[in-house]
């Protein structure tokens, strides 16, 4: 019985978010600030510059059992570092193609890119992802034993 | 390990959605956790006693504070620790706040994000590694970018207090927009006499190094220690030289419309662009100059008595160091062409407002005469607020200055034509200011006709004979409720103010971020005005957002300030998050090499290995996430610490 | 006193780590052999299971475990390897990391057999992939079940020491026998290799890795002098542990990675794509279109193949997805 209730219940993905300090937490802590309601499945972790992000972290987290990847940083153009977001956009278009391999669907992985002032596109692109992987379901890893 | 626990409630920001005694429970569980406590503000002096107290009796090694952004506090609380004897890197923030309360109504789904937020970052903290901040000295000179009244206030504020500035203008004179100006509400002090003097004083003062006809072409290094190339464009007249005597604009032979009059007047092809001009030296405009263009004149050197027109002068660069920046880098004005129904561009006398400015100015093209294209003057005129302001199709903002100076208008239409008819159509009167509602309602009694409803059109099709010949002004009177037609001699638009064309590149440039609209963006909206995201590095006047004058000196003047107390402090705090390349571990492959940002990483062909220069480092870790072969590692974020947490947010 | 009794147990395995040990250098191999009692080796003289349940728990002073755990049989070997022994040293790539048989972790147990018995073009298949139990002439015989899920030795037993390679490197190995008939092993967990990547020992002229080509081995000869991977050549050798003396790479051949992550290691495949992806491009990268990107990236045409050749199996996601096959 109460199992079938914890099926029943809607299914609540778990999305890691890699924020770069400078643009994209700002952006979430505006869209705090800003009182925008929006769904809490998007667990965020600060990091310097998403070109700081070591592709190792979103495979551990797909191991850890996270339905999706959000990374966010500064637009093209206006990375703190000058060209980091250009590492991670080139980064993660491998890694893309290689969790396709691994059998995790590319959708589950998303980067974007938002500046400091943009704590509605924050707020969009997390309901947004959130609405995306609870139509794709629970990450395909947490069937592997 | 001994890690102690806070939570805040601030007040009911965060309690409210997220159960702080069931997060305290859950904390106080956690491998590690000695002590778990909640307090209403944390930040607190009460609060943060709290912490250090704690620290002290319970011996901490490490402190777990969930509250606010770290954006907010996380200075806070390191100073606590420090302040109590503990490594104050030994500290992590979870953002419970601004990540978790702020953004749900539904407490129970707030309250598990808490916890996973909560686990991550005291599974963080038991890595953490004690940190030394770097004390490093502060190069005692500031740059100061654009001559305008924001910059001209910004250097006078330095100059006094000693400091050495450089400030660049890439126009031939400083003065920039305020320089432009007639009249200056609400007092209606003449702009040019009480601008002139500061402008002369920045180009005779001692600590001051003006650099007119110039631009920042790249900025490197960090705060205290910038590293700047200008580039000065040549002017094709020696300074040391020219005694501004302007016998050469006499000769010239070439006219061109003048930049300073809006194109309303002319000036020569070697000229200064205004009269009360600082520096007081003439310049050749290369693009109009026969002799660039085609080869021969040279009448301007002929006639120079001085010997100082040198057509061989080349484009200089120069090179500083100064310890801080203030961009004050201005505005633009909307293009109000862009609006077609408003006739801009393709009927006659429908002008701007800073075309006003310059036919309204006695020293202007029409010496201070107010009249119509064919020379008469006129006897109806209609200002229109908000041209490109409050506008969903061009900018939504408010322009701020635009009422103030609309209405200004009006009063000096009136002084000049006393039997005019003066519409002001505007959709507010916005007159937030000392001496503003007053001078609002002195324009009220001067028989000005205010209508309420924003200038739709203006048009030349008269629909009866009280239109013939006249500019129809079409609007809404949103008072009355009807539609209106105003016939009209002049149509004033009042434009709105813009992020100069070239924002987005300077923002590049100096590592700026920009709001949406595009102004340079601040710090902090509120308490930190004039800072921003790059340590020593200020804004100034209207480049961070819409300004009038007085808020502008009050602005340049806090930018002055800021910078001061940082060069007088004497050495600025570089962040210990750096990266370090192991010696055991790299293979000298070579890969982080052409990766980083500054240049920070060098090869020891000695030792085969890559090292990390540290003060050019700046932590951003690009390297870190492309060694190969892992051998190195960026302090306080290393690989352990970040994956602690995505193993905690996901436990 | 007695000589100290070694084992070598053969799991996945292609023998290949066998041949290494026949390649020592004779005066190596027959000093070894003269100082140890072998008291299991099937590759080498006629050893049944038997022999190697009848020693006693823990009197085998080394076992020299090779191959992945992929069967019943590879776990039972291994199981009784750990029990029987003091110290236990995954020998080979395929022990340490799963190794080329690893490579099954793209598919499932059935996938693999479709492929391997049923697919394959080379396959002179009857339409009959290996049964569990079978029956021949009245009598049952039965198979060692085969797994789902490749794994490395660790992963199934602890394991004491690794000596990674494909195969294992010569030095390397009798740098771990001498230690052990010297009575001198070295603290447990270590791994017998350089505590640096490939690069450091490789002696190819580094200059600049910005790239923006790839180009597979058959495409080009590459100078031999100048660095692989800057003449665009995807070389493994800056995410690999050294220590083998980059026999490939002198044969003008690239780092495959058969030694496995470096030590400070998370994950070698995760660790060479992002430093590839990190210079690929690089000199114009602010100029890519997101299309020139994937253009870019389509040039690894086997990303999975390529950065986790031998080491899928102890990789961060270990495995595919199981996919309904």
């Amino acid at each position: 019985m109460e199992a079938t209730q914890v099926a029943m219940k809607e299914f609540e993905p778990k999305i890691v978010g890699f924020f770069c300090k400078w643009c994209a937490y700002q952006g979430a802590d505006l869209a705090g600030t800003s009182r925008m309601k929006y769904p809490l499945n998007v667990l965020p972790i600060r990091v310097m510059c998403t070109g700081r992000i070591d592709p190792t972290y979103v495979l551990t987290a797909f191991a850890e059992g996270a339905d999706g990847v959000l990374i966010a940083g500064c637009h093209l153009g206006d990375c703190h570092y000058e060209t980091g977001n250009y590492k991670a956009l080139r980064r993660f278009a491998l890694v893309r193609r290689l969790l396709e391999q691994y059998g995790i669907e590319p959708e589950r992985i998303r980067l974007e890119w938002i500046s400091s002032s943009e704590g509605s596109k924050f707020a969009k692109v997390v309901t947004e992802m959130t609405e995306e992987i609870k139509k794709l379901g629970p990450s395909p890893l947490k069937e592997v034993a | 390990m001994r890690i102690g626990f806070y939570i805040c409630h601030c007040g009911i920001n965060i309690a409210n959605t997220v159960d702080i005694e069931e997060v305290m429970k859950f904390a106080s569980q956690l491998d590690g956790v000695v002590v778990a406590k909640d307090y209403r503000y944390m930040c607190s002096d009460p609060g943060q006693d709290l912490i250090e107290e704690d620290i002290k009796s319970l011996n901490l090694t490490r402190v777990v504070v969930a509250a606010c952004s770290p954006r907010m506090h996380e200075s806070t609380f390191r100073a606590a620790c420090e302040e109590a004897g503990l490594n104050p890197y030994l500290f992590q923030m979870a953002n419970i706040r601004e990540m978790v309360s702020w953004t749900t109504d539904d407490k129970e789904a707030g309250t598990e994000k808490a916890k996973r937020l909560v686990a991550a970052a005291i599974r963080r903290v038991v890595l953490h590694e004690p940190l030394e901040a770097r004390r490093e000295s502060v190069a005692q000179a500031v740059l100061v970018v654009g001559g305008g009244i924001a910059g001209i206030e910004a250097s006078l504020r330095l100059a006094d207090s000693g400091k050495k500035v450089y400030l660049v203008e890439r126009e031939p004179s400083i003065g920039g927009h305020m320089a432009q100006l007639d009249k200056t509400f609400p007092t209606l002090d003449c702009s040019a006499c009480i601008l002139t003097p500061k402008m002369v004083e920045v180009g005779s003062h001692e600590n001051i190094e003006l650099l007119a006809y110039s631009e920042v072409k790249d900025v490197s290094g960090h705060v205290g220690d910038f590293r700047i190339k200008i580039t000065k464009k040549p002017g094709y007249v020696n300074a040391s030289k020219c005694v501004g005597c302007g016998v050469c604009t006499e000769k010239c032979p070439v006219k061109v419309p003048s930049e300073f009059d809006m194109g309303l007047g002319v000036r020569k092809a070697i000229y200064v662009p205004f009269p009360q001009a600082v520096p007081l030296l003439y310049t050749i405009d290369r693009d109009s100059c026969w002799y660039f263009q085609k080869g021969t004149c040279r009448i301007c050197e002929r006639f120079c008595d001085v010997g100082a027109v040198d057509f061989d002068q080349k484009e200089e660069i120069i090179e500083i160091q100064v310890g801080a920046i203030i961009v004050a880098t201005g505005y633009d004005v909307f293009d109000a062409s862009k609006i077609t129904p408003l006739g801009y561009g393709h009927l006659d006398n429908v002008i701007t407002s800073l075309e006003f400015e310059r036919i309204i100015n006695s020293s202007g093209p029409s010496g201070g005469e107010i009249s119509l294209k064919d020379g008469t003057a006129p006897t109806s005129v209609a200002i229109l607020h908000c041209v490109g302001s409050r506008d969903e199709n061009w900018n939504r903002y408010c322009s701020r200055v635009c009422c103030m100076y609309s209405m200004k208008f009006a009063h000096l239409v009136r002084e000049r034509i006393p039997e005019a008819k003066i519409y002001e159509l505007y959709i507010d009167i916005r007159a937030a200011g000392k001496g503003y509602e007053e001078f609002y309602n002195r324009v009220l009694d001067e028989d000005v006709t205010f209508i309420r409803g924003r200038g739709a059109q203006v048009t030349r099709l008269a629909t009866n004979s009280e239109e013939e010949g006249k500019l129809v002004v079409v609007c809404e009177d949103t008072l009355l409720g009807i539609p209106r037609r105003i016939p009209v001699d002049m149509v004033i638009l009042s434009v709105g103010l813009e992020p100069q064309k070239d924002a987005a590149g300077v923002a590049r440039m100096f590592k700026l971020s920009c709001s949406d609209e595009g102004f340079f963006l601040e710090k902090h909206p509120k308490l930190a005005p004039v800072a921003t995201a790059t340590p020593g590095l200020y804004l100034a006047g209207a480049c961070q957002g819409p300004k009038d004058i007085p808020d502008v000196v009050a602005h340049a003047s806090a930018a002055a300030a800021e910078a001061m107390a940082m060069l007088d402090r004497g050495y600025v705090v570089l962040e210990p998050e750096k990266a370090v390349i192991s010696e055991e571990t790299c293979s000298g492959c070579r890969i982080c090499l052409d990766l980083c940002p500054f240049d920070a990483i060098n090869f020891d062909e000695e030792q085969n290995i890559a090292v990390v220069e540290e003060v050019g480092c700046d932590g951003c870790g690009v390297c870190v996430s492309a060694c190969p072969s892992s051998a190195i590692v960026l302090r306080g974020y290393t690989d352990e610490e970040i994956l602690a947490e995505v193993e905690g947010v996901l436990a | 006193m007695e000589n100290p009794k070694i084992a070598i147990v053969l799991g996945a395995t292609c023998a290949g780590c066998d041949y290494s040990l026949l390649d020592l250098p004779p005066e190596v191999l027959l000093d070894v052999l003269g100082k140890v009692e072998i008291v299991y080796w099937p590759t080498a003289t006629d050893f049944k299971l038997e022999d190697l349940k009848a020693v006693p728990d823990g009197e085998i002073a080394l076992t020299l475990y090779e191959g992945a755990v992929n069967n019943e049989e590879n776990e039972e070997l291994a199981r009784i390897s750990r029990q029987k022994s003091q110290n236990l040293l995954a020998f080979g790539a395929c022990s340490c990391f799963g190794g080329l048989p690893g490579l099954a972790n793209v598919t499932t147990r059935e996938g693999l057999f479709r492929q391997a018995y049923l697919d394959a073009p080379s396959n002179e298949s009857n339409g009959v992939t290996p049964l569990r139990v079978s029956t021949v002439d009245g009598h049952e015989l039965t198979i060692p079940d085969t797994f789902d899920t490749v794994r490395a030795l660790h992963q199934v037993v602890p394991v004491d020491y690794y000596l990674p390679g494909c195969p294992p490197p010569l030095d390397l190995i009798g740098e771990a026998l001498t230690a052990l008939v010297t009575g001198d092993l070295p603290p447990k967990g270590h791994v017998f290799g350089s505590s640096k990547s490939l690069c450091d020992e490789c002696d190819r002229r580094k200059e600049s890795k910005s790239i923006h080509e790839l180009h597979g081995i058959h495409e080009l000869i590459p100078d031999e002098e100048k660095c692989l991977l800057e003449q665009g050549i995807l070389c493994l050798g800056p995410a690999t542990r050294g220590g083998c003396g980059y026999p490939c790479v002198k044969m003008n051949l690239r780092c495959w990675g058969c030694m496995g992550p470096t030590p400070e290691s998370i994950d070698q495949g995760a660790n060479m794509l992002s430093a590839l992806a990190s210079v690929l491009g690089l000199d114009r990268e602010t100029d890519l279109t997101d299309e020139a990107i994937e253009v870019l990236m389509k040039q690894v045409k086997d990303p999975l193949g390529f950065f986790y050749r031998f080491t899928m199996p102890t990789s961060l996601l270990k495995r595919a997805v199981r996919r309904n096959q």
